[in-house]
């Protein structure tokens, strides 16, 4: 029955070409932009969720500036006088200094990792971590090969310094992309013009800076401590006991001004706890994800507002036909079916319009912006919920064609 | 005639008024998102200076060469020291300042006052005039401060407030990052959006917006060995130690920055520049042929990707989702106006001609149009002052509402519903009076 429809329907359409034009050019419109938003958003939100591999539940972070000019040994000195007072602190697990914290980190050391000196092209990106005998216990890192760091073999510098450690540790992903399967505990790689060897593997840490794409969990530890990054101080990272975030987010900046009152602690308190800092770094990322998600609910909802008045103004229109086609013997159903085989045509037609605009709205981003390739499965995706939202919108418009009565094709003729 | 066709429009929009409020709401809602989109790309593609900025260019100098150079093959974004040097030195151009960032820790005089952080730039006096900087009291330091390094300072406008008040700072003392220096200038509201003029500070999303706290002399900032904040970047063979070496290296990190008038004076500094990379070659200092820059400030800003793609990226879906919107607008309104074939029958029956029911349609549209403009203004309104949960706070920051948005916001919403009412109007100006009244 419902195949024999489609040819009276088509007849229909041809007669109201504008409207008709006007619903697939809104489908074809809806379908290209709602997939190339929504697979925005998905990237956004992959973005957001990725794992930084630390215990971020547990974790507080200091900025702590100095006043005044150091040696490299003077701030040394005084880095590990602070480090020490924390680590006493009530509700402190472990404490260490560094340049930055991860995955939301206020700068990054970047690094190109050779095998050998003369190597002209770098094998991998990696950026670096300024870390100490402290830093798996403080960030909650697992050791999966090899060992932590020595007390000895953590070297201070200063701001110019350009030293090469010799000993470092890797992440696992890292050292998957650098040896594959084979162990990289006791292999040599180039970050400078030095060798460094590789003591241990880490099962998993996200690298500082948060744009990072292609090497997002290949990040180095480097045996180094610097209480004064650029003139712009350096960052405690201190793990509270369970419980104990809050305590120590308020207790620790009193502890290190009564240390020392030459020196400037962040203005938000002195200390925040590390999730909050997430929460600001991935902030631009959730806001276009709520943009577009909001462009799409405003252009569906619109697209079904449009579906809606077309087709009552067609049913009204139509009145004396349906009126006609019921007092020779079309059902109710008959009638039902009728709008809703013609909302799937018309829908259909935009669809198919509709996945080209989609594709080339997406390589315009491409071309433009740092956006992969569409996956085609949103095409189908989006296609199902246009068909879905067009039968619901029409759902409204033919039942009220349907509850014309018979009577009407005697009236008014 | 014209009220007449308003009281006319409102009853038809009063007779469903369902069908009206769809309309407007998406004409609001349309129109709404690519303003709020607008703005926030408005604010960021802003010409920092528009009054210099052709005349404003950075020079890139490839002191790195081919093994360190980048995939693109473009040469660092900032001079090392001695190339930053040589530039000043050389006097090529009408005026030439080096630049680069600091963060400073500031001890106020009065003992009870905590310390704080204070950011700022290391530059040369000329950058007061290329840059067109404003001042309330005092100016640059003057030329003697910068061959000799003096320790002077420009504050900014609050922060000579913060420090001393409302009383007049200039001479006055300020203890920063452990040297004290003394107060040569007062800037006045002088912030040109993006800080476009030292590396690093553009793509930088904390403490966005603020104007410089404060200006050092560049020499004197290199003697009392101040680093940039947003820290060196060295070849990979780099070891050397210590401040000297630093400045010996072929580590950049110096923004470099020079006014150049005309298309001439233009041509005549990439001349210079070449003939400064060849002479490098020559004493053995660069082993590959001069691969230079000269962007003017523009370029500059497109090079470093001043714009967070994110913006443009909203911009354009939301110029698609206002399209949609129109298209919906263009078929609700054809079926209200087909809807009432018959009493255009009558009207033309009865005498109107063709332009007169146009300018009926076209009146109502237009009233849907500025409803949905004034919905669209609300709603963007709302949108700029929540524009902290969409965008970065940097691009949230610069956003703002004023009469020119407004007005474009109105404007668009009433061409946009009046372009949409044209096939509509001209379908209701179609329709035969004959027909009409013989099937009613």
């Amino acid at each position: 029955m419902a195949t024999m429809q489609i040819r009276p329907i088509l007849a229909a359409l041809r007669h109201h070409r504008g409207a008709t034009a006007l619903i697939v050019l809104q489908i074809a419109l809806t379908l290209g932009i709602v997939c190339n938003a929504l697979f925005i958003i998905q990237q956004r939100r992959e973005h957001m969720a990725r794992p930084t591999g630390i215990d971020e539940a547990n974790l507080a972070v200091v900025h702590n500036q100095w006043i005044g000019k150091f040696t490299t040994d003077q701030l040394n000195a005084m880095t590990l006088g602070d480090l020490a007072a924390l680590r006493q602190l009530p509700g402190v697990g472990d404490a260490y200094a560094d340049y930055t914290y991860p995955a939301v980190g206020p700068g990054a050391q970047l690094l190109s990792v050779r095998y050998t000196r003369e190597q002209p092209k770098k094998t991998s990106y990696a950026e670096s971590y300024y870390a100490d005998e402290h830093t798996l216990s403080t960030l909650g890192l697992k050791l999966v090969a090899g060992r932590n760091f020595r007390p000895d073999e953590i070297r201070a510098i200063g701001d110019a310094d350009n030293f090469t450690p010799a000993v470092i540790i890797i992440t696992q992903d890292l050292a998957e992309r650098l040896f594959q399967q084979q162990s990289a505990v006791g292999r040599a790689i180039y970050i400078r013009d030095m060798p460094s060897t590789i003591v241990g593997v880490i099962e998993h840490l996200q690298v500082p800076a948060i744009g990072t794409h292609s090497f997002a969990y290949c990040s180095i530890l480097l045996p180094l401590r610097s209480g004064d990054v650029n003139n712009g101080g350096s960052y405690y990272l201190l793990r509270a006991k369970p419980g104990q975030l809050n305590n120590v987010v308020r207790t620790a900046p009193a502890k290190l001004l009564t240390l020392n009152r030459m020196r400037v602690l962040d203005e938000e308190g002195g200390a925040q706890p590390y999730s909050v800092l997430r929460a600001v770094g991935y902030a631009s990322d959730r806001g276009m994800a709520l943009l577009l998600g909001m462009i799409c609910a405003v252009l569906l909802a619109a697209t079904v507002g449009g579906i809606v008045g077309l087709s009552s103004f067609w049913v009204s229109q139509r009145q004396k036909q349906i009126g006609i086609r019921r007092a020779i013997g079309a059902t109710r159903g008959d009638i039902l079916r009728y709008y809703h085989t013609e909302n799937f045509l018309i829908v259909s037609f935009g669809i198919v319009l509709g996945m080209l605009l989609a594709l080339a709205l997406n390589l315009t981003l491409m071309k433009y912006y740092e956006l992969p390739r569409l996956p085609l499965y949103y095409l189908p995706m989006g296609a199902v919920v246009l068909w879905l939202l067009g039968q619901l919108a029409v759902l409204g418009p033919a039942v009220r064609a349907a509850a014309v009565s018979p009577v009407t094709a005697t009236r008014s003729v | 005639m014209f009220r007449y066709y308003l009281g006319l429009g409102l009853h038809s929009l009063r007779r469903n008024p369902a069908l009206t409020v769809l309309m407007v709401v998406l004409i609001g809602a349309g129109v709404a998102s690519s303003m709020i989109t607008f703005a926030a790309l408005r604010a960021l593609t802003a010409d920092p200076l528009p009054q210099k900025s052709a005349q404003l260019f950075g020079p890139q100098i490839d002191n790195w060469g081919p093994a360190n150079r980048s995939e693109d093959g473009e040469p660092p974004r900032a001079l090392s020291y001695n190339d930053a040097l040589a530039l000043l030195n050389a006097h090529k151009a009408l005026r030439q300042t080096a630049i680069y960032q600091m963060t400073l820790s500031l001890v106020p005089s009065d003992a009870k006052r905590a310390p704080f952080t204070v950011k700022g730039y290391a530059a040369t006096e000329a950058m007061f005039a290329m840059f067109d900087v404003t001042f309330i009291d005092g100016g640059g330091w003057g030329a003697e401060d910068d061959a000799k390094g003096g320790s002077s300072v420009v504050l900014s406008r609050r922060l000579s407030q913060k420090l001393f008040g409302g009383v007049n700072s200039l001479g006055r003392s300020v203890s920063l990052g452990g040297h004290d220096y003394r107060v040569a200038g007062v800037m006045g509201d002088w912030n040109p959006q993006p800080r476009f003029y030292a590396e690093g500070s553009i793509n930088i999303v904390s403490d966005v917006g603020d104007p410089p706290d404060f200006f050092v002399p560049f020499v004197t900032a290199v003697n009392f060995q101040l680093n940039d904040s947003w820290g060196e970047s060295c070849v990979s063979d780099y070891k050397g130690v210590g401040w000297n070496d630093l400045l010996r290296s072929e580590c950049v990190w110096i923004s470099f920055w020079v006014q150049l008038p005309t298309l001439a004076d233009v041509q005549q500094y990439k001349f210079f520049l070449d003939g400064y990379a060849a002479e490098q070659g020559r004493i053995g200092r660069f082993q590959w042929a001069p691969n230079n820059r000269l962007r003017s400030l523009l370029q500059w800003l497109d090079y470093v990707h001043a714009v967070p793609e994110e913006t443009r990226i909203s911009f354009l879906l939301a110029i698609g989702l206002q399209l949609v919107c129109l298209v919906n607008t263009v078929g609700l309104l054809l079926a209200k106006f087909m809807r009432r074939r018959g009493e255009i029958g009558v009207r033309r029956a009865l005498g109107a001609s063709r332009r007169a029911i146009y300018v009926q349609f076209l009146i109502e549209a237009g009233m849907v149009g500025v409803a949905g403009g004034l919905l669209g203004l609300l709603l963007t309104a709302l949108g700029v002052f929540g524009m902290g949960s969409f965008f970065d706070a940097r691009v949230a920051r610069l956003v703002h509402i004023d009469v020119s948005l407004l007005g474009l916001t109105l404007l668009t919403s009433i061409v946009a519903t009046v372009i949409a009412a044209l096939y509509p109007t001209w379908r209701a100006a179609q329709v035969q009076p004959a027909w009409q009244l013989k099937s009613n």
